[in-house]
């Protein structure tokens, strides 16, 4: 019997690679586009989840609307990507380093 | 299904549906005009603005009113902090538009995504949903990440914008699994029936404060407050100055209220709880931005760092509110108002500050090191007395209007019991007050590095006088702008 906090955990763990993937990255943006991908799912999972055992549909509601962000979420990383990797002929996520204090 | 559709009350909404409407317009106009009608995108977003103020300002009434399925409120603190934002979206647009031209960057797309940013803002200020205010956030940070990078040729304004990008992108995401615990815990996605769940105490509090823990980083990452500050410092710097003026001023009145709405209005119940943690958010940045801010060559960044230590200090006010057990509505009212004075006044000081900064710009060379500014008293005596008024105030010098708004901040923390903390807060204060004074040092007492003098437009000129003007002025009668706070926030808490 799958419950709800077998899906919490699974969501948590999304989450949590997700979050790790951003910050241990150090080779691609690519990865860290698909890593916010990720965290983004894994809360559309909580939501679903909540939302069947609560009986209430706004979770599934809210679901879609994240869904849609996250389309035009991705879609602006993806822009800023090109025009960074026109700027400085690079994705590596070491070489965002022009500015410092 | 049709028939059981009840059309939602549009009033309460107009000023944002006018917005809408007149974006749109826009869109369209400049897809059609040709270059020569480049004027008109800007003249007509300023119409828009004004036409937002005046009906903002006709439907006022003094009371509450929910409409969407109450996912929209539009009540008195909504229209004043409205008002006030139009307000700075004006001033930003004048600043900003001889910069503009001079680089190139004053199309359409700027204009668009300016209005497009208001509107976030506008909902996020009327936001009474987690998914209104989710969805306003997101229309504010989209816009705000594309305008970042709208210079596509220089290779510091992209790397800004992806640095942005990312990291608003991880702060959305933590504060959509915190609205997703809290959510679970409660059964509702609605502000006012969040708190009534809290009250009658039957939810799991352990999902509960786990939910706040990462509403509470989402909320931080949008003011910029430490540990969730690394993106103030690169964005101020990378971003063109008349971006940088947009994102130091607007977006923080909206994420004010946001902040007052997700954790007074909606998440009450859990105050012992957000109160420590916004305790060691404000302290950490009050210290960290004073301290980092010193070491700074680059003005964009020092005023960056500038703005991480005052956010502390407004958050030092929002968490003043409740002291110990229980709640005193005086103490209450009289910390958020003092967050509220905290809120307005910055945004006034940090509009002139980066004013001056593109007022010494020009075409193909961008006054944003603090060299810049030496001799400024040689050049233009009155334009450095202007800003000498806006750093004497955000070092918070007596008497000037950021004197008066921390003074109001360490009041309210006192009232509430936190004596170690004010301590530190007013230590770390007159540190910071080093940076601050290094910049009149520099305008009064040094020889101008770059003689070239300034042009601007009389309406730079006069809108910049003004602001340095309304800082003095707020300083030496700041009774009014404090009673208007309060008077707001009684009638909308």
């Amino acid at each position: 019997m799958i419950t709800l906090s077998h899906y919490l955990i699974l969501a948590a763990i999304l989450f949590a690679i997700g979050v790790v993937g951003i910050f241990l990255n150090r080779k691609n943006l690519i990865v860290l586009l698909m890593a916010i991908e990720l965290m983004l799912l894994a809360v559309n999972l909580n939501f679903v989840a909540f939302s069947h055992y609560l009986n209430d549909l706004s979770g599934q509601l809210f679901v879609f609307f994240i869904l849609t962000v996250a389309a035009a979420e991705s879609s602006i990383g993806l822009a800023i990507l090109v025009v960074l990797f026109r700027n400085l002929s690079t994705i590596d996520v070491d070489d965002l380093d022009g500015l410092k204090g | 299904m049709l028939k059981n559709f009840v059309m939602p009350d549009l009033y309460p909404a107009a000023p944002e549906l006018f917005l809408v409407a007149m974006a749109c317009a826009i869109l369209l106009a400049d897809a059609f005009a040709g270059a020569s009608r480049r004027w008109l995108a800007p003249v007509l977003t300023m119409l828009t603005l004004i036409g937002c103020a005046l009906i903002t300002y006709a439907t006022f009434d003094g009371t509450a009113t929910l409409t969407f399925a109450n996912m929209f409120v539009d009540d008195p603190l909504s229209d004043f902090l409205k008002l006030l934002l139009y307000v700075a979206i004006i001033v930003v647009l004048v600043y900003g538009r001889d910069y503009l031209a001079a680089r190139n960057l004053d199309k359409g797309e700027y204009y668009l995504l300016l209005l497009f940013a208001t509107l976030g803002m506008m909902v996020m200020i009327s936001a009474y949903n987690f998914l209104t205010m989710y969805l306003g956030l997101e229309l504010l940070s989209l816009s705000l990440y594309a305008m970042v990078a709208i210079d596509r040729d220089s290779p510091r304004a992209t790397e800004a914008a992806m640095k942005y990008f990312v990291l608003g992108a991880l702060a959305s995401g933590l504060l959509l699994y915190g609205m997703s615990m809290i959510y679970g815990a409660t059964g509702t996605l609605e502000l006012g029936r969040v708190a009534q769940t809290i009250h009658e105490g039957t939810t799991n509090r352990t999902i509960l404060v786990f939910g706040l823990v990462f509403l509470v980083a989402g909320v931080a990452f949008k003011l910029g407050v430490v540990p969730f500050h690394m993106w103030i410092p690169d964005v101020y710097h990378g971003a063109p100055t008349a971006v940088t003026l947009l994102i130091s001023s607007a977006p923080k009145l909206a994420a004010f209220a946001m902040a007052l709405r997700l954790l007074v209005s909606g998440l009450f119940g859990l105050a012992e709880h957000w109160q420590s943690m916004l305790m060691l958010m404000a302290v950490l940045s009050i210290g960290i931005g004073n301290l980092a801010a010193i070491a700074q060559t680059n003005i964009k960044r020092m005023l960056g760092y500038s703005a991480i230590s005052h956010m502390g200090f407004m958050l030092l006010a929002l968490m003043s509110g409740v002291a110990g057990a229980e709640v005193d509505p005086m103490a209450l009212i009289n910390a958020y108002s003092s967050a509220l004075y905290y809120i307005i006044s910055y945004v006034l000081m940090s509009l002139g500050a980066f004013g001056m900064v593109l007022l010494l710009s020009r075409g193909g060379y961008e006054a944003d090191n603090l060299e810049d500014f030496k001799g400024l008293n040689k050049r233009s005596p009155w334009f450095a007395l202007m800003m000498a008024i806006l750093m004497f105030s955000m070092a918070g010098i007596p008497f000037f209007v950021g004197f008066f708004a921390k003074f109001s901040v360490l009041l309210a923390a006192v009232a509430a019991g936190h004596v170690a903390v004010v301590v530190l807060a007013v230590i770390f204060s007159l540190i910071g007050a080093y940076y601050y004074l290094r910049v009149v040092k520099l305008m009064y007492f040094d020889d101008p590095v770059d003689a070239a003098s300034i042009r601007a437009g009389l309406d730079m000129r006069l809108l910049i006088s003004l602001n340095g003007l309304a800082v003095a002025l707020f300083g030496l009668f700041p009774d009014s702008l404090m009673m208007l706070c309060t008077a707001t926030l009684v009638r909308s808490l």
